[in-house]
């Protein structure tokens, strides 16, 4: 296990169930200070789930989950926000306030959280408007944007207050291969420029190969494999190989439990 | 059955005792919302106010000349259609006022605010707030509440006057009713109390109705369904309670 000074965020023993259903079981993940870490695992395993605990959006039946040491569970609501100005968080529609344009979304955190001249606002919301390549978009509304330039003023967004930890869920649902690419980039290189450790959630296994530093693959609300993306491609764990080269049948069953197909056709599972 | 009946009752005592718990939070945080957030307050009033204008307006207009019409059909039966402002005012001012700016501000203000909450609590504007540290009660759901509180009071008072024209142009410019009686009974019959009614029952009804649209919008379940239901229910249900708090609120200010 990772020590306290390597690990930004410690998961231990993490239960959480929904109705009847759990979800995880003795969850245990770290999460290193300075990398990027990708969480994946098939659909319905419980991926944006384990985001909202890490924030804190949703509460585990057990277990601990610590940032930088503390005990989220033990935070009252306004050390709970001074805490999430810590974080910034990429969701997977963008999450763009709509009644508001690209500049002022992007302005929004600052507008709330600081007292800065509006010159000064408007000098780092072009900064980070820039460096995701649309301060050419500052005065659109989101209903304007592609799918793709949402999420990069939503990354915008979610770094303009500097955070020490960038969390994204799923960054590459439904974008083309160009804007899959600059989300890619933009990943890697915010994690690197600004010193700051970042969090992926994905099932986009080549995404994340070229992205991530280690990544974890849940399956049945466990830590079914962890390491680097070799370590992965090489695992010779079944489960690990279908997640990995994205077979059709393995562990995760193609079929979704059903009676026996012969049987229902012929109507015999009714009588 | 009985069964059935406990788990109504249930739902009905832990959903009403989880809305005022939701009214109370939103009045505590009102007084520093009005202040500091004064400007969001402003934008509320205009979209629940200025934008419900026409329909609040046109609805006025004709509820009056409605008002005219019968007043003067069935006073007349008496010789008292001089009387027709009077009745005419004692109607649109302690209740036709307040009442149906009520039922159209739930339909028209009331609808656009829980649709708008619930859409932006289905596509996570809602948790985005929540992640950057900003109370989404504070910054969305208080200033719509109190636009809408300080909106139907207005509103109601549009709509009385607007009747009143048009009270005035179907019985005195229509049917040739004296126009000094027509006003001047109305004076010497209305008192401030009426009027104080009237304004009270419009201060409630903004209450209720603007409390049902922002519980129904933040409470609904996020996909397009849901947020269709909680659009619905927010008409329905701000309905039937203004019409059983209007009630109350006659027999309340009968009595005393």
């Amino acid at each position: 296990m990772a020590s306290a000074a390597e690990s930004i965020i410690e998961i231990e023993d993490l239960d959480f169930s929904r109705g009847p259903r759990q979800i995880f079981k003795n969850l245990n993940i770290n999460i290193r200070r300075g990398e990027v870490t990708a969480v994946m695992g098939p659909s319905g395993t419980g991926k944006t789930t384990l985001l909202r605990l890490i924030t804190r959006q949703l509460v585990p039946d057990a277990g601990t989950i610590r940032v930088d040491g503390v005990d989220i569970s033990t935070l009252n609501q306004a050390e709970l926000y001074k805490l999430r100005r810590r974080f910034g968080m990429l969701f997977q529609n963008g999450a763009l306030l709509t009644d508001l344009n690209v500049f002022e979304n992007v302005a929004f955190p600052l507008r709330e959280h600081t007292r800065l001249s509006t010159r000064l606002i408007r000098h780092v919301v072009l900064t980070k408007l820039h460096a995701v390549g649309l301060r050419g978009a500052a005065d659109m509304m989101p209903s304007e944007l592609s799918g793709g330039m949402a999420r990069r003023v939503a990354l915008a967004r979610a770094m303009v207050m500097d955070p020490d930890i960038l969390i994204y869920d799923e960054p590459f649902v439904g974008l083309d291969p160009i804007s899959m690419g600059v989300i890619v980039r933009l990943v890697r290189q915010m994690n690197d420029a600004l010193g700051i450790s970042s969090i992926l959630v994905s099932h986009d296994v080549q995404e994340i190969s070229t992205v991530s530093d280690r990544s974890y693959l849940i399956s049945d609300g466990k830590v079914a494999a962890s390491g680097s993306p070799d370590e992965l491609n090489r695992a010779s764990s079944e489960l690990v190989r279908q997640f990995m080269h994205g077979m059709a049948d393995g562990p995760v069953a193609f079929h979704y439990n059903a009676p026996n197909y012969a049987e229902q056709l012929l109507g015999r599972d009714t009588e | 059955m009985l069964r059935d009946l406990y788990i109504t009752l249930r739902y009905f005592v832990t959903t009403f005792g989880a809305m005022t718990i939701f009214l109370f939070e939103l009045l505590r945080h009102t007084p520093r919302v009005f202040f500091k957030r004064f400007n969001l307050v402003v934008g509320q009033v205009y979209n629940a106010g200025a934008l419900s204008l026409v329909i609040i307006m046109v609805s006025g207009l004709f509820v009056g000349g409605v008002l005219g019409l019968q007043g003067y059909d069935n006073l007349q039966r008496f010789n008292a259609e001089d009387a027709v402002g009077t009745f005419a005012g004692f109607a649109l001012v302690k209740e036709l006022g307040p009442v149906i700016t009520a039922l159209l501000f739930a339909g028209r203000a009331g609808t656009a605010l829980a649709s708008e909450i619930g859409l932006m609590k289905a596509t996570d504007q809602l948790s985005a707030m929540e992640m950057m540290a900003v109370n989404p009660v504070t910054r969305v759901v208080v200033p719509r509440f109190i636009g809408g509180v300080i909106a139907m009071p207005l509103l109601a008072g549009v709509f009385s006057a607007v009747g009143l024209l048009g009270a005035h142009l179907v019985g005195v410019t229509l049917l040739q009713v004296d126009v000094g009686a027509f006003w001047q009974q109305m004076q010497q019959t209305l008192e401030v109390k009426d009027v104080v009614e009237g304004i009270f029952k419009s201060f409630v009804f903004g209450m209720i109705a603007s409390l049902m649209a922002v519980w129904e919008g933040y409470n609904a379940i996020p996909t397009a369904e849901g947020v269709g239901r909680a659009t619905t229910r927010t008409v329905v249900i701000t309905a039937i309670a203004v019409l059983i708090s209007d009630f109350m609120i006659t027999a309340a200010f009968l009595k005393g």
